[in-house]
């Protein structure tokens, strides 16, 4: 009986604690202002956006934030950067997710992300937001699902330097990039919609980026169609060299497997497989590796491609006597070797794959998702006892040195005036006021728990030198 | 094996001999008291058996791939870390002693003075006869975590890239012989060196190369405001640099595409087409190490770390404010490049028509960038028995 009070009370004192860890709906109405509510919310907590329209910028910088829209009979929040706002989301922390939002008319990118891992972009619709429509960069993990992106002037989605990533369930259209995979690993790319873009799907390296490989990435089951679309990219750009009527381009990427798609009505080929030397005018890296190596092509939904090829892939064509374009090209140099593979090769036209060899495997359907089930792990977080080492020589010990005149007074002093008196110090620093005149003020350390204050006290009053 | 053992065996010996054989060593030891070296290591790194190991909190983090880039919270790219904190200590002796120039002029805090945030202020440096170098000295804050060396990149170590200034006749144009001539001749260095090098008082280059990279890698600015934002603090920045952080990574500005954080750098090369001051021929930069044409006008991407204390900018230091310097990147594509140059400019070069309020707050920024309190002690005297020098004489 009084183990089961026990149990009780344990049980009673989890839901209570868990009440306060509650996640908190923020509400924001139109007319107010979505960062105000994105800097009072605390890890957990989701903002509710009502519809109405939003004319600002969206920053992130918290863990565990989720951006809702609310949709009503049909209206939408709208964030509107009236074409001179520069991006309307950005997030850095973990376990971000964005969903339910219409973004129109930013300069940059609708939704930027620098390092978040464990990200969910879903559900949004993206019009004519400059550069990217939806760009996470140097994030583990991330889904992007159910987005609906047009009129953009590089790529509508752009997974650039990211690990485990899964893009499905999107429409892209109206962009000159559909959907981009860049210098990224274990991703898949399934069930899109890529259409009347200038190329629909890419796969690329690109050169002179801190992170060089591009590797085993699945596209499949998506269509890619009509992608004719005159090249609208700024000058300069990597895409804006990209010419027109192109399915799916593979450049540099390796282990990249095309399979089940329905490709087609592309006018200059369905697939391009090449080199870096596609992309000219660009400096060079000797530390990205430019050929496309192990490219799988299984059985895919190919025709109606090549009906007018530019001029470069024309003149190819005609070294074979044909006048149209291929549903499949491999550039001239390495895309042309066997360790690249195709199933079925003689129901495509194809141009470059005489040596190509067949594949071995049929399907990738063991193959479910690259999500991790678990999410990217946080570093494994140190003790506290790593902490208080790092916060007192990576921060206290920029002032305090053992036995000599620094910003603020040597360490042995402050050890003969606290004795053993840590809390006094935990206090003192949470709120420094000035004692010595001879020395400056110290910074507050306020933003310090108190725990880890008494901690780095505690460390200070036993440094020894 | 057996050889090294018995020639460092014999090393010791002659230090015993040399130690017995000096004329005068109560001087050795006036000398060795003025300068006992350190045992104990810089601000922010704590002694793990014999070297020393930077504390940082960025350790709690994670970088995708173990790039050491990423946004706030991103763990740091590899240190060069692990030196004994006697080594670190010689090597700040050495870093301010104008022995190591040719005529014992300059020291390596010439055109590296603290007080410049490891820069000298001049748009080109100055040689020990006054000869103008080919461009502007870099920062040395965080330098340890750099994989490549000089504007056009091509050092890979601290080490290698030393050689260039101590040696360079526009610089501080010593030869190896001279230098080791000169420290040998300096019982107090003997002492200090045999203290850094286990007893080995016989002083070699690569010795003196060690100890200088050690101090240099140890030069550490990451407790600058910017960080306390970036670890959880955000009261830390003030509204407008808050707004100039947002532009800094925007996607229209995109500064943070190459100078991205914790370091401000991604250390690539990068071919962005600043103009020249005076009209100075075009630098050609990683291609004249390359002779690979693409990289005409290539330069490493600099840290921006420190970056409002290190005015002139760019590797010419053409630009005298940040302003100016952000500037450049609003004035249109490849607007300052000399006619009839063809340069394979970076695709984030472009036209993102920032505003003068925009360009205002991306300086404001830029300030909050700045952390020098792990700065260094200035010795107030250097074994050789010359003057320390610090900055431009």
């Amino acid at each position: 009986m009084v183990r089961a009070m026990h149990w009780l009370v344990i049980a009673l004192s989890l839901v209570a604690g868990m009440h306060s860890a509650w996640a908190a709906d923020i509400p924001v109405k139109e007319g107010e202002s979505i960062q105000a509510a994105v800097n009072r919310a605390a890890p957990g907590d989701v903002v509710l956006i009502h519809p109405g329209e939003y004319r600002e910028s969206v920053y992130v910088d918290k863990d565990n934030i989720t951006l809702r829209g609310v949709v009503v009979d049909g209206e939408w929040p709208v964030l509107e950067g009236e074409g001179k706002r520069n991006d309307a989301i950005l997030y850095s922390g973990n376990n971000f997710t964005v969903e339910w939002l219409t973004i129109k008319h930013f300069k940059g990118n609708a939704i930027m992300g620098q390092a978040g891992n464990n990200y969910t972009i879903r559900y949004n619709r993206v019009i004519d937001t400059g550069v990217y429509g939806i760009f996470p960069q140097f994030g583990k993990n991330g889904l992007i699902e159910y987005n609906v992106l047009s009129g953009i002037e590089d790529a509508a989605i752009y997974v650039g330097m990211c690990d485990n990533v899964v893009v499905r369930h999107n429409e892209v259209f109206d962009n000159v990039a559909g959907i981009e995979i860049e210098n990224t690993r274990h991703a898949i790319v399934e069930n899109n919609y890529a259409h009347n873009n200038t190329a629909g799907l890419l796969v690329f390296i690109t050169p002179g980026l801190p992170i060089k490989t591009t590797y085993d990435v699945i596209l499949r089951n998506n269509f890619v169609v009509n992608n004719n679309t005159e090249n609208f990219g700024a000058p300069g750009s990597i895409v804006a060299k990209v010419p027109k009527g192109i399915g799916v381009v593979i450049m540099a990427a390796d282990e990249v497997v095309v399979e089940g798609n329905i490709i087609s009505g592309n006018q200059t080929a369905g697939i391009v497989i090449t080199d870096l030397a596609f992309v000219t005018d660009i400096a060079s890296d000797p530390d990205s590796e430019p050929n496309p190596d192990r490219i799988e092509i299984l059985d895919n939904l190919m025709f109606d491609n090549g009906a007018d090829p530019v001029a470069d892939v024309k003149a190819a064509m005609m070294t074979q006597f044909k006048r149209r374009g291929p549903d499949i090209l491999a550039n001239f140099g390495s895309a042309q070797e066997p360790d690249n593979c195709i199933l079925n090769k003689e129901q495509y036209v194809t141009f470059g794959l005489k040596k190509w060899s067949k594949c071995e495997r049929t399907s990738t359907a063991d193959i479910e998702t690259y999500l991790l089930a678990d999410g990217a792990p946080p570093r494994e977080i140190e003790n506290d006892e790593d902490r208080t080492l790092r916060l007192y020589q990576g921060i206290c010990a920029g002032c305090h040195a053992y036995n000599m005149r620094m910003i603020g007074p040597p360490t042995v002093a402050i050890q003969a005036l606290y004795h053993n008196n840590a809390k006094g110090i935990a206090d003192y620093i949470a709120e420094p006021h000035k004692v010595r005149p001879d020395y400056p003020p110290m910074p507050g350390q306020g933003h310090l728990s108190e725990e880890i204050r008494q901690k780095v006290a505690e460390f200070m009053l036993n440094v020894k030198k | 094996m057996e050889k090294r053992y018995s020639a460092r065996a014999l090393r010791r010996l002659a230090v015993a001999l040399c130690l017995l054989w000096l004329p005068l060593p109560a001087t050795v030891h006036a000398a060795g008291a003025e300068f006992s070296l350190k045992d104990y290591c810089p601000a922010g790194f704590q002694l793990n058996g014999e070297g020393c190991y930077l504390q940082s909190l960025y350790a709690s983090y994670d970088s995708l791939q173990d790039s050491g880039v990423g946004g706030l919270k991103t763990g740091l790219p590899e240190l060069r870390q692990g030196f004994s904190p006697r080594q670190i200590d010689l090597g700040r002796l050495l870093f301010f002693d104008p022995v190591l120039s040719g005529d014992h002029s300059m020291s390596c805090a010439s055109c590296h003075d603290p007080n410049k945030g490891f820069s000298d202020g001049r748009a080109l440096s100055v040689g020990s006869k006054g000869q103008l170098a080919k461009r502007s000295a870099p920062s040395l804050w965080n330098v340890g975590f750099l994989k490549r060396l000089f504007w056009d990149a091509r050092a890979s170590s601290l080490e290698e890239q030393m050689l260039g200034p101590l040696y360079d006749s526009h610089e501080m144009a010593n030869t190896p012989e001279q230098l080791l001539t000169d420290l040998r001749a300096s019982s107090a260095y003997r002492e200090l060196f045999a203290q850094a090098f286990n007893g080995d008082s016989s002083i070699q280059l690569d010795q003196v190369y060690t100890a200088i990279a050690a101090f240099e890698s140890s030069l550490i600015s990451l407790n600058s405001r910017y960080d306390l934002y970036a670890h959880g603090y955000h009261e830390a920045l003030n509204e407008a640099e808050i707004e100039g952080m947002n532009i800094f990574r925007s996607f229209v500005a995109r500064c943070a595409e190459c100078h991205t954080p914790p370091l401000f750098s991604h250390q690539q090369i990068a071919v962005i087409g600043t103009p020249e001051p005076n009209n100075r021929p075009l630098d050609p930069g990683v291609a004249a190490v390359t002779g690979d044409a693409s990289q005409r006008g290539g330069f490493k991407v600099p840290s921006l770390r420190n970056i409002a204390l290190t005015a002139p900018y760019m590797h010419s230091g053409r630009f005298a404010t940040l302003r100016e310097a952000a500037e450049f990147y609003t004035g249109g594509r490849g607007h300052a490049v000399p006619p009839g140059e063809k340069l394979s400019l970076h695709w984030h070069i472009w036209e993102p028509k920032l505003t003068g309020e925009e360009l205002d707050r991306l300086v404001d920024f830029m300030g909050a960038l700045t952390d020098e309190s792990f700065m260094p002690q200035i010795p107030a005297s250097v074994p050789s028995g010359l003057a320390p020098v610090v900055g431009v004489q």
